[in-house]
């Protein structure tokens, strides 16, 4: 045997669980998860690795949408498989009866529960909703292609 | 079957259908749209996820 350098895969399964507090530890008022929610962003938006929390700026309005986005469903756990820790929400992000008439190529999945503090972007190719349904359907959940993975 | 429309719920007899989709390495997206007297009344889209760029966690040689 020999040691090996690396980030234990324990750990990032932890991170993902909110176990570790490596920073100034949020002040929880529950024990339960939180709620995350996503937010549909136009494509003239500016949103990145540099978006630090959700803000109404840049977000898609129109009938039938609320600002804010919808709730993510989080009802699987996160897990690992080999080195890699994953989570990908448990349902698809569904915006029904929506009129979306400028064009939007992002989604914001954010941390409602934590002062809105952005979790990640992910866009998709520009669209438009006149009076129908929006729906985003997460990748499968595995460690190749989960929407969040710390490999 | 009826359809939602901006016009209210119409009969998807009296509409023309079109759909469309793209399929690259990082979605798979369909949306259909019904058009009344060449007016756009409905438009859905379906956006499938397929792949998105991990994050990488490494540990510094010291």
């Amino acid at each position: 045997m020999a040691n090996s350098q690396a980030m234990c895969t324990s750990f990032k399964v932890e991170i993902l669980g909110g176990v570790h507090a490596i920073g100034t530890p949020p002040t929880r008022a529950t024990t339960a998860k939180d709620v995350f929610k996503a937010a549909l962003f136009l494509a003239s938006a500016s949103l990145g690795a540099g978006t630090t929390a959700y803000s109404t700026s840049g977000e898609v309005s129109g009938a039938g949408y609320t600002a804010g986005g919808i709730t993510v469903t989080n009802a699987t756990a996160p897990t690992s498989s080999g080195t890699t820790a994953y989570w990908t929400p448990s349902a698809s992000l569904v915006y029904t009866s929506v009129t979306l008439t400028t064009a939007f190529d992002a989604v914001l999945i954010y941390n409602s529960s934590q002062s809105d503090k952005a979790v990640a972007v992910y866009t998709f190719g520009s669209q438009t909703v006149t009076s129908g349904t929006f729906t985003l359907t997460m990748p499968t959940n595995d460690s190749s292609t989960a929407l969040l993975r710390i490999a | 079957m009826k359809v939602q429309t901006t016009l209210g719920e119409m009969d998807e007899a009296d509409l023309v259908k079109k759909t469309g989709e793209i399929e690259n390495d990082h979605e798979h997206t369909r949306w259909v749209e019904y058009y009344h007297r060449d007016l756009l009344v409905h438009r859905s889209v379906h956006v499938h996820l397929k792949e998105v760029p991990a994050i990488f966690g490494e540990t510094e040689k010291f």
